[in-house]
């Protein structure tokens, strides 16, 4: 079987990453994974750093903060507190994909495996990234946008630009959909209807706020009513519809600023399922390569060496500890999916009694699809892994002095630990939810931001600083109230402040 | 089919637009944070950028999150000795069981400085910002020159030195080609007609013997031709191109008698590497002269002239005297730019101040660009100071300013330097 080797050497080249990509597209395609096509990018470190800083988007428009991010990468790597990631992956159609030039033959194929098929068939297959982004299109839209702004900031001056963004980047976590299925993106329509858009869009928000009285007796009837009629979670689309003083260039940026928040929305939501599937593909493949006969002891030591790494999860009391690593709680549920579909035991019965013993290709490829990390911990997160992981969950409750051990792994903690698990990866529960309560359209055009409190958790201090970029935008008064457990309403935070 | 595509090619500052806007916005607390990292410097150590820290609470990007309290539960792993129950005591920050959400330090980067570094460039872009040599200097500047050779293609004229060989011999290759022209013509027809002859007449026909003999005589003209010409020599271009002088030489004059201590010291050092950083900026090659004194002057090295102690009496112009024979013997006027800046307490011996103020105006003032004397006293100004005022109403390269304390030297650095609005 030696004749098989592909390469011994741990150098790389471009003949040998593609042979390797052969075969391992080859075992990809017997495992059935569905992928977008592969664009394979060989870049340096200082580029790493570059892609790094740009979130990972290919192109990006220009604002301070990359700079910020560039220097903290920058400064870090230098000093050798951090590595660089091996690759970076580009939710695309061609699915991009970095490699570094400094890995060795083996990371370049674990790289390979990793990004271009786990990652790959996980953007193409999962059904958040299905409904919420468009990869055939992003790279267009990034095109247009980072145009656009360019065209703005000599129009109306970088620093104009810039404040604005800073507000928009403040409130682009509330610039998301989570019900409603954004529209696909494209560049030539992005194009074509932006002007459109614009002229429309300012009619709409002239009507809304005309202050010439039309019908004087339908109006008392209709002051009482609240605008909005009902509350609204999209803050950022709120204000591209409503604020009423905001230029159409401005409404474009927070329009382009919401659909970049809309299409990062799914990576936040998918993160130990994402990087779980990638690593458990990256194993399976290079392992069926390994025994195939294509590649040698050496280099299945240097890729289990890393790999190990990777999936390494300290326990709660190493001063390694930064929570639950996302790699291998991904990893070591998906292989147990794996397990309870060929050896189930007798408990894995009674937890998954329509998974045990079924195809575990097929069952794998179904979860992948139809969850994010929140409802997959929900749906397969087994005993086994719990005591696997000897998790335990504890309370923190600021009216008791003490935390609390609530739960552990055995049999009365399973399903208590499963659940706190689940909403500890829940978007709605992780971050604040707050909400567009209503807009004072007769009076002083003041808008009331509501928190609803979960769990009696408080923001932070900078919720300040947010609504002083929230009025930038508004324009007018901002409010922000907070609703307790028992609706009670208080006032928290007002800009300009009283 | 994948595509490999091959990126190592590309430029690898995609981010520079973008660091280049962060330092833009930060500017104001950058150029705090560059004032306060001159203090620790030497003179000369400018070659590397600095390390600049801002308060990470100034550059955060704010969003809504949520704060400590309330209640959470939260999982861990590795659990080893707790049961369903048990009660801990809230840890103090630290240990991993009783820390918030996770999410909380990856929004705010948590009270630290943020650390990065400044390349030379950034640092003194910062650093110098709106200031320039005064506009005197500049004037100067561009009269005074210097002329550099450079080479201009090439002349039928110049020194056998400047042979361009090659483009001589193609000249010579073509000039033969074209003057044997004609006669290589002439020369294949007559060689065609004789063969033809040959054919149907023998050797001693007369035809044949005339054209034989022509053959030769072409053949001899072409031979003639001269191989190479005087006509065909080409000789390399080389003009002279006035070129502005960039060098200068700084001299640094200080007063090490006893009523200077170690924090005048350090305070004239201080203005010594502001001003050495300033014209490294406008010179390509700096020399810096150390001249120290007290009654009498000597030449030393950096180290020595900020950290040797002497004690003894003031003779200032001790300093002047040496300073003008080492410009006469080394720098002359015509090609180096001469700055000099002189830090003293302002002690002088009673009768040296005239002659100070004699060797200024007689020698010195007409070599130098510019001359700074700061006097590091908060004392009353005493007889040097009042022969330098009238050094300073005749010159306008001449600059003085009083020095308190370390507060007042970048300051008074700006003040002399500052950018004058065109009037």
């Amino acid at each position: 079987m030696t004749h098989r080797i592909i390469s011994s050497s741990s150098e790389w080249t471009f003949p040998l990453l593609e042979r390797y990509e052969t075969e391992i597209d080859r075992i990809a395609a017997d495992f059935g994974l569905d992928t977008y096509a592969n664009q394979i990018e060989v870049i340096t470190a200082e580029q790493m750093m570059d892609a790094y800083s740009s979130v990972g988007m290919p192109l990006g428009y220009k604002h301070w903060s990359y700079g910020k991010q560039f220097v903290t990468t920058e400064q870090t790597y230098k000093r050798g507190q951090m590595g660089l990631a091996y690759e970076i992956v580009i939710n695309s159609d061609p699915c991009i994909a970095y490699l570094m030039e400094e890995n060795t033959m083996t990371m370049q194929a674990l790289v390979i495996a990793h990004a271009c098929y786990g990652h790959n068939s996980f953007f193409k297959g999962n059904y958040l990234f299905r409904t919420w982004t468009s990869a055939d299109a992003i790279i267009d839209y990034l095109l247009f946008a980072r145009n656009y702004i360019t065209e703005c900031e000599e129009r109306y001056g970088e620093e104009t630009v810039e404040l604005f963004l800073d507000s928009c980047h403040a409130l682009m976590n509330y610039g998301v959909d989570r019900y409603k299925r954004p529209s696909p993106l494209s560049m030539q329509e992005e194009r074509q209807r932006q002007e459109e858009r614009e002229t429309y869009l300012q009619s709409q928000v002239n009507e809304l706020w005309r202050t010439i009285p039309s019908k004087e007796v339908l109006e008392d009837a209709q002051s009482a009513r609240r605008f909005p009629a009902e509350p609204q979670e999209n803050l950022l689309y709120f204000i591209e519809k409503n604020a009423p003083l905001l230029e159409p260039w401005q409404r474009e940026i927070v329009r382009i600023v919401r659909k970049l928040a809309q299409y990062f929305y799914p990576q936040r939501q998918t993160q130990v399922m994402n990087e779980g599937w990638a690593t458990f593909w990256h194993y399976t493949l290079l392992n069926e390569l390994y025994d195939q006969g294509y590649v040698n002891d050496g280099f299945m030591i240097e890729f289990l060496q890393s790999h190990t790494s990777v999936i390494y999860q300290p326990s709660f009391d190493s001063p390694y500890y930064s929570g639950i690593n996302p790699y291998a709680l991904g990893f070591t549920m998906m292989s147990d999916i794996r397990r309870i579909c060929e050896q189930p035991t007798d408990e894995d019965r009674y937890w998954f009694p329509d998974i045990a013993g079924s195809d575990w290709v097929k069952t794998l490829d179904f979860a992948m699809r139809n969850f994010k990390d929140e409802s997959f911990i929900g749906q397969f997160l087994s005993p086994k892994v719990i005591r696997d992981f000897k998790l335990f969950a504890v309370l923190d409750d600021d009216i008791n002095p003490d935390l609390e051990i609530s739960a552990i792994h055995d049999e009365r903690g399973y399903r208590h630990v499963r659940q706190a698990l689940s909403d500890q990866y829940n978007l709605g529960s992780r971050e604040p939810n707050i909400q567009v309560y209503a807009v004072d359209h007769r009076g002083d055009r003041s808008l009331t931001l509501r928190h609803t409190r979960y769990n009696r958790k408080p923001l932070t201090d900078s919720a300040s600083e947010v609504l002083k970029h929230l009025h930038r935008l508004w324009g007018f008064t901002v409010r922000l109230e907070a609703v307790d457990e028992n609706g009670k309403v208080t006032l928290i935070g007002e800009c300009p402040s009283r | 089919m994948p595509t490999f595509i091959d990126r190592r090619v590309d430029g690898k500052n995609k981010s520079a637009v973008n660091r280049q806007r962060f330092i833009r916005r930060f500017k104001s607390q950058l150029k705090k944070a560059v004032n306060e990292a001159m203090n620790g410097r030497s003179i000369k150590d400018m070659d590397s950028g600095e390390k600049v820290s801002i308060p990470a609470r100034d550059i955060s990007e704010p969003v809504f999150g949520h704060g400590p309290g309330g209640h959470r539960e939260i999982i861990h792993p590795g659990n080893k000795e707790f049961v369903t129950g048990d009660r801990v005591p809230r840890p103090k920050g630290g240990r991993g069981a009783g820390k918030g959400g996770g999410q909380a330090s990856n929004s705010g980067s948590g009270e630290d400085d943020f650390v990065f570094q400044l390349s030379r460039e950034e640092f003194l872009e910062l650093f110098f910002e709106d200031l320039e040599l005064p506009n005197l200097v500049k004037t100067q500047l561009a009269k005074a020159q210097e002329f550099k050779a450079v080479r201009a293609g090439v002349s039928t004229a110049g020194t056998p030195p400047n042979i361009d060989i090659v483009r001589s011999m193609k000249s010579a290759l073509a000039r033969r080609i074209a003057l044997a022209a004609p006669y290589n013509s002439r020369l294949r027809e007559m060689q065609r007609e004789l063969e033809a002859l040959l054919e149907e007449r023998d050797e001693s026909d007369p035809r044949v013997v005339e054209l034989q003999a022509e053959i030769v005589r072409l053949r001899t003209r072409i031979n003639a031709i001269p191989f190479i010409d005087t006509f065909d020599l080409r000789y390399a271009n080389r003009i002279l191109q006035p070129q502005p002088t960039t060098q200068a030489v700084m001299f640094c004059l200080m007063d090490v008698s006893g009523s200077m201590d170690k924090i005048r010291k350090d305070l004239a050092k201080r203005f010594f590497t502001l001003l050495y950083l300033f014209l490294k900026r406008n010179y390509e090659r700096i020399d810096v002269v150390f001249i120290r004194h007290h009654t009498v002057a000597k030449e030393v090295d950096e180290e020595e002239f900020f950290y040797s102690r002497e004690t003894g009496g003031t003779v200032v112009s001790s300093a002047l005297s040496l300073m003008r024979d080492i410009v006469r013997e080394r720098y002359p006027v015509s090609s180096w730019n001469i700055y000099a800046a002189q830090a003293s307490d302002g002690d002088n011996w009673h009768h040296d101040s005239p002659s100070c103020r004699d060797i200024l105006m007689k020698h010195i003032m007409q070599a130098v660009r510019y001359f700074a004397y700061i006097e590091i006293t908060p004392d009353r100004h005493q007889s040097l100071w009042e022969a330098y005022e009238e050094v300073r109403k005749i010159y306008p390269q001449f600059a003085m300013r009083q020095i308190d304390g370390p507060a007042d030297i970048y300051p008074v650095f700006r003040d002399l330097f500052k950018r004058r609005t065109a009037t």
